[in-house]
């Protein structure tokens, strides 16, 4: 079990829906939504929340910068 | 424990940087420059300079980043960033001055400005974000263009020189991939001249660093240009999507143009 647990926030209009956080995610938590913001992207989200583990790859690879990451120790 | 209880600002490990505005980018979905910018802004933020600094932004994609920075800008006419800031730069010696240019901008039509500002030595930083294409015009030839890339105005690929058959053989045609970088690292008036990518998070943290010490030996009065040059991607006019984009880059432009330092403080990086 791991001693430190991670979320995201994603900015969701602001998102474009690239994918680059997708596949830099190193425990796959996160994917394209099915839904569309209101620019007809489908935006990023934490499709399994439980996995995160907050590195914060994400963040750093976003080009929009609509990722915040969290971390909290258990 | 849910994920509500661990989004709370106590929690909080990574967010965009504060020198950033709100205004949402223009660029195409996963295009390099929104995560240049981003570094940029987070490194002015972490050597708290941002009331000092003064950016200069190139025609191109870029033209509008003056929109997205919380600090001075100034807009350059196509090419003249390197001059405009080296004007800004005497004036004001105490500002911290950086260019912002993509690779048809500052190889191409700035070519000159360039490699004069280099040679002239004058203490500023560079950013050149190279695409290898004309992102904002419809993704025409570059200089940076690779010999057998399909672009607008190369629709057979990119040839050095005229096909054999019919006595053009050996003929200069589209000429050699610009390796501007190299260029200028052999003039003496660059301190620091290195080439970094931001397509995963290792070479985001490394082109991070790069920059902080672009910024960092300007803001210690070491005199000499600092020239950080971006390999980027434009998946637009690639025709591609901005994941197959960037492992097109890892395959095609990284072979062309090997990430790492070129010269460090003045002297030349063996390899």
């Amino acid at each position: 079990m791991a001693s430190f647990k991670g979320a995201i926030s994603v900015d969701i209009e602001r998102c474009k829906g690239c994918g680059v956080c997708v596949v830099n995610c190193p425990m796959n938590v996160i994917s394209l939504a099915k839904e569309v913001n209101g620019k007809g992207y489908n935006y990023a989200y934490m499709a399994e929340p439980d996995k995160c583990i907050g590195c914060a790859s994400c963040g750093i690879v976003c080009p929009d910068g609509v990722i915040s990451v969290y971390k909290a120790k258990l | 424990m849910t994920v509500q209880d661990i989004i709370k600002p106590e929690n909080l490990v990574y967010q965009k940087s504060k020198l950033l505005t709100n205004k949402p980018f223009h660029y195409c979905p996963g295009c390099g420059h929104g995560t240049v910018h981003r570094i940029i802004a987070e490194v002015l933020e972490e050597l708290g300079v941002g009331d000092k600094t003064i950016g200069v932004s190139p025609v191109g994609c870029a033209v509008m980043a003056y929109d997205y920075f919380d600090v001075d800008f100034a807009e350059a006419a196509h090419g003249r960033a390197p001059a405009v800031a080296t004007g800004i730069k005497r004036v004001w010696p105490d500002k911290v001055v950086f260019s912002y240019q993509g690779d048809g901008d500052l190889a191409a039509i700035g070519t000159c400005e360039t490699i004069h500002t280099c040679n002239r030595g004058e203490n500023i930083t560079m950013i050149f974000v190279n695409n290898g294409i004309y992102g904002m015009t419809g993704g025409q030839m570059a200089p940076t263009t690779l010999e057998g890339m399909k672009t607008a105005t190369t629709p057979y690929g990119r040839k050095a020189t005229l096909p054999a058959g019919a006595g053009f053989d050996g003929i200069p045609n589209n000429g050699y991939p610009l390796h501007i970088t190299e260029l200028i690292a052999r003039l003496p008036g660059t301190k620091y001249v290195t080439r970094q990518a931001v397509y995963d998070p290792a070479h985001v943290r490394n082109a991070k660093k790069a920059i902080r010490k672009a910024f960092e030996n300007q803001i210690n009065g070491k005199s000499g240009v600092n020239f950080v040059e971006i390999v980027s991607n434009c998946n637009s006019n690639w025709k591609m999507e901005p994941v197959a984009a960037n492992k097109w880059l890892v395959e095609n432009m990284l072979p062309e143009y090997p990430l790492g330092d070129i010269k460090v403080d003045g002297k030349l990086v063996e390899k």
